[in-house]
């Protein structure tokens, strides 16, 4: 297992890496005992994004499939949960069953996206056309429900308005009444949920299924010529990525109990890949790390101006493409990283490897 | 089964262009078998028809007695090709190791895949190299790099499109060493090449390809003394000097 955590395909590694994530994991279990109910609320909001990011560096960064339309499944399994939240009641476990379907609805619409697109043979930037139309096609389509015959069951879709009044999830608990994962409750949630995907992702990256996901981004006929058929891992490699961005629109839905097709549209459809590009894509940490400090940045501006923070994300994109093409929390810490080499004395192997 | 890989009737056309037509070729068991010819003669064609990445437009393809003429080229390596193409073509970003670990994943685990990653770090004369990205190779190097990714799929017919472009004499000399022992050891190997010199190193049969038809076929004596054989060579070379 330890030779999965650390492996080539994830840079940090040793001591001081883990000893790092140990102390920034410590950090954010305190953290709800510094801060009241509603601003700890409002950071498991900023971290329910990250899932999104994450799926789009294993997508894009490790697999060499820049997705531009990850908010489709976003807004599948953010409307799937709600469609069946609403529509089971909210009673015992039927919450958790709404969002183990809704990304099951996000996983398969991914499957069948991904198999035409594969199969079919459209790659390099028409990948991201094709994803980019699919998602604004949904935000479109979702646009024109406001009438009252646009509904499912009990659920009415609302148009631009967007879908509301289902349950926050939530688990029996006691006798007083059950578990709403709202405020801390649901910041513990989400943290458990980034550690485990964080972790699963690595120990994935780093064994035989990552080596070849790799190996398809960098030469897919030479993978083909090693005898993996490459339609394969991209596909499974697309279907995780964007079930993760499924699981953090079914829990943004779960966490202000609505959704609107602005969040499946052209500027939200943007977001995750300027989290992404402006982190590193190579990396799966750099990305954890730097799009929930961009996440955190763009909150805060938005309070002041929501079009000043837009036009931030987008110099930030273009900085990035001009300056860091590998990412800026990439550049900055290979850097130090350098900085660091430079002032001790290079090792013999090192300078043979010079 | 003594044929391992057998064409017959074998053709691709590009457009009104054949590039290869009604191509016949055996390879048998434990040969060193060259597939030789001018500039434009069709050697690549039939070698890309081989490996699956082209789709002949007429003929069949057997390998180890079953028709694979459909096959994608993944699956012929399940069944025991394995290629080496014309190109250095290996995972330039990736270290050299984890190029062969992609490759000898499919067949070893755990600490036998260590082992031979290990050995075939020795063989390629690429230990020192081993966390090098790939790219950082010298070409020769690289070539070497591809031809070991090759052989750690283990295969039945080991596959090579000029193995030798781009290479010194020396590292020419050297790779016909190493497919000398690998045939040696019971691989069947079948080589595109038009280096001479190299040919007459190695190979055990030939079959000359000239405008897309077999020109000749046989031994490797036979071949090089027949006058017809000088010829399309000589005119080839006067009409690209």
């Amino acid at each position: 297992m330890q030779h999965l955590l650390n492996g080539p395909q994830t840079p940090g590694s040793g001591r001081g890496f883990w000893g790092t994530a140990a102390l920034v994991l410590l950090a954010a279990l305190a953290y709800p005992f510094l801060a009241d109910d509603y601003t700890v609320g409002n950071t498991a909001y900023l971290l329910i994004w990250v899932f999104m990011a994450m799926g789009l560096c294993l997508v894009w960064g490790y697999g060499g499939m820049m997705s531009f339309g990850q908010t489709l499944f976003f807004g599948i399994a953010g409307y799937g949960y709600g469609v069946l939240a609403i529509n089971f009641g909210g009673e015992g476990f039927s919450s958790v069953y709404a969002l183990v379907l809704a990304l099951a609805a996000a996983a398969l619409a991914a499957a069948v996206l991904g198999y035409f697109m594969i199969w079919g043979g459209v790659g390099g930037v028409f990948f991201g056309i094709v994803t980019l139309s699919a998602t604004l096609v949904l935000a479109f389509f979702l646009g024109q429900t406001a009438g009252p015959e646009w509904r499912i069951g009990s659920a009415r879709l609302n148009g631009f308005n967007g879908m509301k009044d289902m349950v926050p999830l939530n688990i029996p608990w006691s006798a007083d009444g059950p578990l709403y994962f709202e405020g801390t409750a649901l910041y513990y949630l989400v943290l458990a949920l980034l550690v485990a995907v964080y972790l699963g992702l690595r120990m994935l990256l780093n064994s035989g299924f990552g080596n070849v996901v790799v190996a398809v981004r960098e030469d897919p006929q030479r993978a083909e010529l090693l005898g993996y058929d490459v339609r394969k891992y991209q596909l499974a490699t697309f279907v995780i990525g964007s079930t993760l961005a499924g699981l953090s629109g079914a829990l943004y839905t779960s966490w202000g109990q609505f959704i609107t097709p602005a969040s499946i549209g052209l500027p939200a459809a943007a977001m995750p890949i300027v989290w992404v590009a402006f982190s590193g894509r190579a990396d799966l940490t750099a990305t954890t790390v730097g799009a929930f400090v961009l996440l955190w940045v763009f909150q805060t501006l938005t309070v002041y101006s929501q079009q000043a923070a837009l036009l931030l994300m987008g110099a930030l994109l273009l900085c990035t493409v001009m300056l860091a093409p590998q990412g800026f929390v990439l550049g900055i810490v290979g850097s130090l990283g350098r900085l660091f080499a430079a002032r001790r004395p290079a090792t013999a192997q090192e300078r043979q490897a010079a | 089964m003594n044929e391992i890989l057998k064409a017959s009737g074998l053709s691709k056309r590009f457009g009104g262009h054949a590039a290869v037509s009604d191509v016949d070729l055996v390879v048998r068991r434990g040969q060193i078998h060259c597939l030789i010819g001018p500039n434009g003669a069709g050697k690549s064609t039939l070698f890309k028809l081989i490996v699956g990445t082209h789709v002949a437009t007429a003929g069949r393809i057997e390998f180890l007695g079953r028709d694979v003429t459909a096959s994608r080229p993944y699956e012929r390596v399940r069944q025991g090709m394995s290629i080496k193409m014309q190109a250095p073509s290996v995972f330039k970003e990736l270290p050299v190791v984890q190029n062969l670990h992609t490759a000898l994943q499919r067949h070893l685990r755990g600490a036998a895949l260590q082992r031979e990653a290990e050995r075939l770090l020795e063989l390629l004369d690429l230990r020192a190299d081993a966390k090098k990205p790939a790219g950082a190779l010298a070409h020769g190097q690289q070539q070497w790099l591809e031809i070991g990714m090759a052989l750690a799929l283990q295969p039945t017919l080991l596959l090579m499109d000029e193995p030798t472009a781009g290479l010194s004499p020396e590292e020419t000399y050297k790779t016909g060493e190493l497919i000398q022992r690998l045939n040696a050891d019971g691989m069947t190997v079948l080589v595109v090449e038009h280096d001479m010199a190299f040919i007459r190193q190695i190979a055990q049969h030939v079959t000359v390809l000239h405008f897309g038809k077999v020109f000749s076929a046989g031994g490797i004596a036979e071949v090089i003394a027949d006058p017809r054989v000088a010829e399309i060579y000589l005119g080839k070379t006067q009409h690209v000097h």
